[in-house]
């Protein structure tokens, strides 16, 4: 088909229609318990009309949530990060420590995130009130640093012998290796790894906050499925996809910003 | 005393020789030129008194020490000129500074780099990434930069190989008026005879490989400053280009009655810096995959 103007915009609304419609049906047809979308809008006005409205510790608008959300994720994201790199660099600079680790890294990795949750509640008993928040954060940690890992293991594999070259013949002490040399050529390789963990760490959290009850999306969700108000199931959904499409995006912005460098 | 010496140094990859038994002495402020073909070994020869390979028989000196390991002392210009790509021309010859006077205070760095840089005239493009310059551009910063060193000896591996021909000319001309203004001792490896025998002293044909090694050395007696015209009617310079050419073809000839062999051949492909590196590079395999690879080569008898 040939493009014409608007069509960036017209495209994608004609596909929302569409998926609309289906689920209109769905509702009419086979599925006699989905809420339709005007039902689901109706009930869901609310809490996006307000949505920073606080009216009890699960009744908040559905921004406000989604702040709670976001900034466990962060904590865990950047726990990830603090704790995956460094293992990515050691993984790329020694084989050794590679033959070591890397079975382990492979049999962990494919974990999910429901598996470890129970453990770091476990872990984190004794912390009492915040038990689940360090549960939480643990599980985030654990799951979402893997891309970190294998990629800055990758990018700092595949520095040029050229590069290293000259840190030889410079005789750059260690530090000045790793900051002249090292990072900055494993960079690219390293941001790729960050952004499949922020889409993971936030995957993560949902499942988190399911199983713990904490405030935030997932937590909502869970509750309003207990609650029987399915209208909401389908709001937290959808905010939770566009939440993590506008991060996807944002790291893909800061990606480029690294690609150019 | 040679200034730089090599006694019988030879060097095998994966059990294929591809050094054997190689004598090279250099004198202070000599230039030398060593000529051999593409895969002989001459980047693995440069790479063994550069201290980043280890010889496995022989020993190589340098001032009467025996070289052990890479050191700022032997700057060394790559082939495909091994600039870092996220620093600028300025940072990537300060980095070199620094690393060899660490004791220099940022002033006296400032100073050092940017006569350094005016040297190779590139001070208009000293704030510029390497990838924003030209091959030929590129090659005087990663000349610039091993002459901030300040080094005893230059080592040039094949530094004019991935230039064109009018770029080449002019970077000849450069290194040659370099050379005279600090009178430093020069070792170049190329692949163009007439090219080590305009700028060098003394030519040394690398015999071709596997197992290379040197052939005698051409004292190239034609007075400096050489003229790039006229040299080519210089009945010295003929005799002397026919017979380097003629012993480096019959040492190709006679090796190709040996059988065929595996040998490793060095990566000489230039990386080529014009290719961003792209965000989803972590699908592609390592950039330099042939360094290390072996290859069959197809001796005819």
């Amino acid at each position: 088909m040939k493009s014409f103007k608007l069509d960036w915009l017209v495209l994608p609304f004609l596909g929302v229609v569409a998926v609309l419609i289906l689920w209109q049906i769905s509702c009419a047809t086979w599925a006699k318990d989905l809420p339709t979308p005007a039902k689901t809008w109706e009930t869901s006005k609310p809490y996006i009309m307000e949505p920073f409205a606080k009216r009890g510790e699960m009744d908040q608008g559905i921004l406000r949530f989604t702040w709670y959300s976001l900034i466990l994720v962060a904590k865990g994201y950047f726990l990830a990060l603090i704790i995956g790199t460094p293992i990515g660099f050691f993984l790329g600079l020694s084989k050794t420590f590679t033959k070591a680790f890397d079975p382990i890294i492979q049999v962990l990795r494919p974990v999910s995130p429901l598996a470890w949750l129970p453990l770091g509640l476990v872990l984190f008993m004794g912390a009492g009130k915040n038990a689940s928040e360090l549960g939480a954060l643990f599980t985030i940690a654990v799951c979402s640093m893997w891309p970190t890992v294998l990629n800055t293991a990758v990018g700092v594999r595949a520095i040029p012998q050229d590069y290293l070259n000259v840190a030889k013949v410079l005789k750059l002490s260690r530090s000045k290796t790793l900051f002249k040399v090292l990072i900055p050529a494993s960079l690219p390789y390293m941001f790729t790894g960050f952004r499949l963990s922020l889409g993971i760490a936030w995957l993560v959290i949902v499942a988190a906050e399911m199983l713990t009850g904490r405030p935030g999306v997932g937590g909502f969700l869970w509750q309003e499925y207990n609650a029987l108000i399915y209208e909401h199931i389908i709001l937290c959904i959808v905010t939770i996809g566009v939440v993590g499409f506008i991060l996807d995006r944002l790291m893909s912005v800061v990606e480029k910003k690294f690609k150019a460098a | 005393m040679p200034y730089l010496e090599l006694q019988n140094v030879s060097k095998s990859f994966g059990g294929v020789p591809v050094l054997k038994n190689v004598n090279l002495s250099l004198e202070q402020g000599e230039f030398v030129a060593i000529v051999g073909f593409s895969g002989a070994g001459k980047t693995t020869l440069i790479s063994l008194i550069a201290g980043l390979l280890k010889p496995d028989t022989g020993t190589t000196k340098l001032n009467g020490r025996e070289i052990t390991g890479p050191g700022p002392d032997r700057g060394i210009v790559f082939q495909n000129y091994s600039l870092l790509p996220w620093l600028s021309v300025f940072e990537n010859i300060l980095l070199a500074v620094e690393a060899v006077n660490p004791a220099w205070t940022a002033d006296q760095r400032q100073a050092h780099v940017e006569k350094y840089i005016a040297m190779v005239n590139l001070t208009p493009a000293r704030a510029k990434k390497p990838g924003e310059l030209s091959g030929g551009m590129r090659q005087r910063v990663s000349v610039a930069r091993a002459l901030a060193m300040d080094p005893q000896i230059l080592l040039l591996d094949e530094p004019l190989s991935a230039l064109d021909a009018l770029t080449r000319a002019t970077l000849q001309d450069e290194i040659s008026r370099i050379r005279s203004e600090t009178n430093k001792t020069v070792l170049l490896i190329t692949n163009d005879p007439d090219e080590g025998i305009y700028l060098a002293d003394r030519i040394i044909p690398l015999t071709a490989g596997p197992g290379a090694t040197l052939g005698p050395s051409f004292t190239v007696a034609i007075p400096r400053p050489r003229d790039r015209k006229s040299i080519n009617h210089d009945p010295h310079f003929k005799q002397l280009r026919r017979e380097v050419v003629e012993f480096m073809l019959n040492s190709k000839t006679e090796r190709r009655t040996a059988i065929t062999k595996k040998l490793i051949l060095p990566d000489i492909e230039p990386e080529d810096l014009n290719i961003p590196r792209t965000m989803t590079a972590w699908r592609k395999t390592p950039i330099r995959k042939r360094e290390q690879q072996e290859e069959s080569v197809e001796v005819k008898s």
